[in-house]
């Protein structure tokens, strides 16, 4: 049996704009196999958009290759869309058309018979929750259902591979939700999705690998799960507690650095998102260790020796994140 | 995924030229009393004021109108052919991006802008085609279109229409939203005027200078195509135009420059 190619294979891509000084995309590998969700993260400019663009044909490489199910972007344009859909970050829907027209049109473009497009529309349309609307006019559509519409209109002509630039940027919580549910389920069907976000929960709820890009670059690729192993300590403990004096906090901290397997002891201020209490007395540490599960004892019965009450206590894993700040030493956003 | 696609390239490229000229037509047939409207309301009063209210006030000659006619045909035609592609591709490219789902689709990126090119040959054509009873209903009498150089017609109707959509395209892919009024007084206002529309190009002759900057005017070829093809012969004189190879040529060489040069800036606004 041959050997499928990957549905994504992109190799040492560089692009530079014209009039631009730096390189949008910096030498840029990774592939992607068919069946996969394929997650590129980064902050705003880090060159996920470029990539896109490169692999749906509307940027030229500088240098470097990419290729979609075999075909190469630069040579076979006609065949990559052919094979290829997307789902842009603003909503480039046909306002001239109606609804349905919108889907039927686009898979005329794409050479699908009448009938099987007619049916495929409705089909769609049903399917993503747009089937009473199907005469109107997108003028009237809210963010979510464009969004959802074209989603519908990026399945008619049956592509191999779909790209969704930061799907859900500006959705509301039920619209994300929703088409969460829908990327997973065409997922399941055998579709190959590669997309884009700055949202960290988004790229950890969806795909399988993840690519983190900052500037241009890749830096790392790999599931989330080992990419959450690339921090130090792996995974931390985080300890509130009430101390019976002001002064109580050092020795605690004290006590908490010398307790076996802790390789580091953060003191959280009472202004971070992580201790938001700010009642007198109250603090908040972070333990960190190779297994702080294990230290849930020992950390317990450390505040009980100072006097002190636990508040809360739990084991904290890491986010994308932590990753991203481990790895640039910036925030995304 | 499922069923089996089609593998030629060309045949793609062909279908989806075809589904993309279908959609177009299909919104114009949605719009057309709009676009009647809007192609017929400007030639009805210019031929209303200049060919049967002076006439009869003794301002101009009665056979005024049998000049003026086909320089409306012209005019009327070009516009129609411009306005038809300019402004949507301006707001297409500017921000609207609505033409995305085109460019997407299987064909070559030069072939988009083609499509566009002959909707609006097409748009101008029949914009052009309408004047004839609208004429013949305002003017009445003074009617006078003769009847023996119809297939000349035909083809300067053709002509003038895809030289008109050419120039619609270059001016679509090099104007900015935000110049939108700008074009319309620096570039159609020109054009309205210098080409010899409202006079006969051989009538300019004591004027010298300005007969010369006709001639930098693709309308100018236009207009007096049409007058070689409309207008019937005045006591017993068959009236003077520009040269027909020279008006051929020029209409030619301005629809393959403005293609060229405009699918260029097209390609370069859509792909990076």
């Amino acid at each position: 049996m041959p050997t499928l190619p990957p549905a994504i294979e992109v190799r040492d891509l560089v692009k530079r704009y014209a009039k631009a000084n730096v390189n949008a995309v910096d030498g840029v590998t990774f592939s992607v196999g068919a069946g996969e969700i394929f997650g590129l993260l980064g902050p705003n400019g880090a060159g996920k958009t470029t990539t896109i663009g490169v692999l749906t044909t509307s940027v030229l490489p500088t240098s470097g290759a990419a290729a979609i199910m075999g075909l190469d972007v630069a040579e076979d344009p006609i065949g990559i869309k052919q094979r290829i859909a997307v789902v842009p970050q603003q909503s480039n829907l046909d306002r001239s058309l109606r609804v349905r027209e919108i889907l039927t049109f686009h898979a005329a473009y794409h050479g699908v018979p009448r009938r099987e497009r007619e049916q495929r529309a409705d089909a769609l349309l049903d399917e993503l929750g747009l089937g009473d609307r199907k005469n109107d006019r997108v003028a009237r559509y809210s963010g979510g259902m464009a969004q959802r519409l074209m989603v519908a209109r990026a399945l008619m002509h049956t592509p191999d591979v779909l790209f969704l630039d930061e799907p859900t940027n500006n959705l509301d919580p039920q619209s994300r939700l929703f088409l969460w549910d829908r990327i997973r389920a065409l997922n399941a069907q055998g579709l190959t999705i590669l997309l884009t976000t700055h949202d960290m929960s988004e790229a950890d709820q969806l795909c399988g690998r993840i690519a983190i890009m900052d500037k241009g670059r890749i830096l790392v690729n790999d599931t989330s799960a080992e990419l959450k192993k690339l921090i130090p300590g792996g995974n931390a403990l985080e300890l509130r507690v009430s101390l019976p004096a002001p002064d109580a906090g050092a020795r605690m901290l004290e006590t908490l650095r010398g307790l076996a397997g802790v390789s580091k002891v953060d003191e959280l201020d009472a202004g971070a998102p992580s201790a938001p209490d700010e009642e007198m007395g109250v603090a908040t540490y972070r333990l960190y260790a190779e297994r702080a599960p294990a230290l849930v004892g020992p950390a317990t019965q450390a505040a009980l020796l100072a006097g002190a009450q636990v508040r809360d206590l739990h084991v904290k894993q890491p986010s994308l994140e932590d990753v991203f700040i481990y790895l640039t030493g910036r925030h995304l956003r | 995924m499922t069923s089996a696609r089609p593998t030629n390239r060309l045949w793609l490229a062909a279908n989806a030229f075809g589904a993309t000229l279908r959609r177009d037509l299909a919104v114009t047939r949605r719009e057309l009393p709009q676009f009647l409207v809007q192609a017929l309301i400007q030639p009805m009063f210019f031929l209303l004021i200049f060919c049967k209210i002076l006439p009869s006030i003794g301002l101009a000659s009665g056979n005024f109108a049998a000049l003026m006619l086909p320089g409306i045909v012209g005019l009327t035609e070009l516009m129609a052919a411009i306005q038809g592609i300019t402004l949507p591709l301006v707001l297409d490219l500017g921000f609207a991006r609505e033409i995305d789902d085109r460019l997407l689709a299987p064909m070559p990126v030069w072939l988009v802008a083609a499509e566009k090119v002959l909707f609006g040959a097409l748009r101008g054509m029949v914009a052009g085609a309408v004047i004839f009873p609208a004429a013949w209903w305002v003017l009445g009498s003074h009617y006078a279109v003769r009847g023996d150089r119809i297939g000349v017609l035909i083809g300067m109707i053709v002509l003038a229409g895809f030289a008109g959509a050419g120039i619609g395209l270059v001016i679509g892919t090099v104007v900015k939203p935000e110049q939108i009024s700008l074009m319309f007084a620096l570039i159609l206002t020109p054009l309205l005027f210098t080409g010899c529309t409202y006079y006969p190009w051989s009538a300019l002759s004591s004027i010298r200078w300005f007969q010369v900057v006709t001639l930098f005017n693709p309308l100018t070829y236009a207009a007096e195509g049409l007058r070689y093809a409309m207008v019937p012969p005045m006591h017993g004189h068959t009236m003077a135009t520009l040269p027909m190879p020279w008006v051929l040529a020029a209409l030619a060489v301005t629809l393959v420059l403005c293609f060229g040069f405009g699918a260029r800036t097209f390609r370069s606004r859509v792909v990076s």
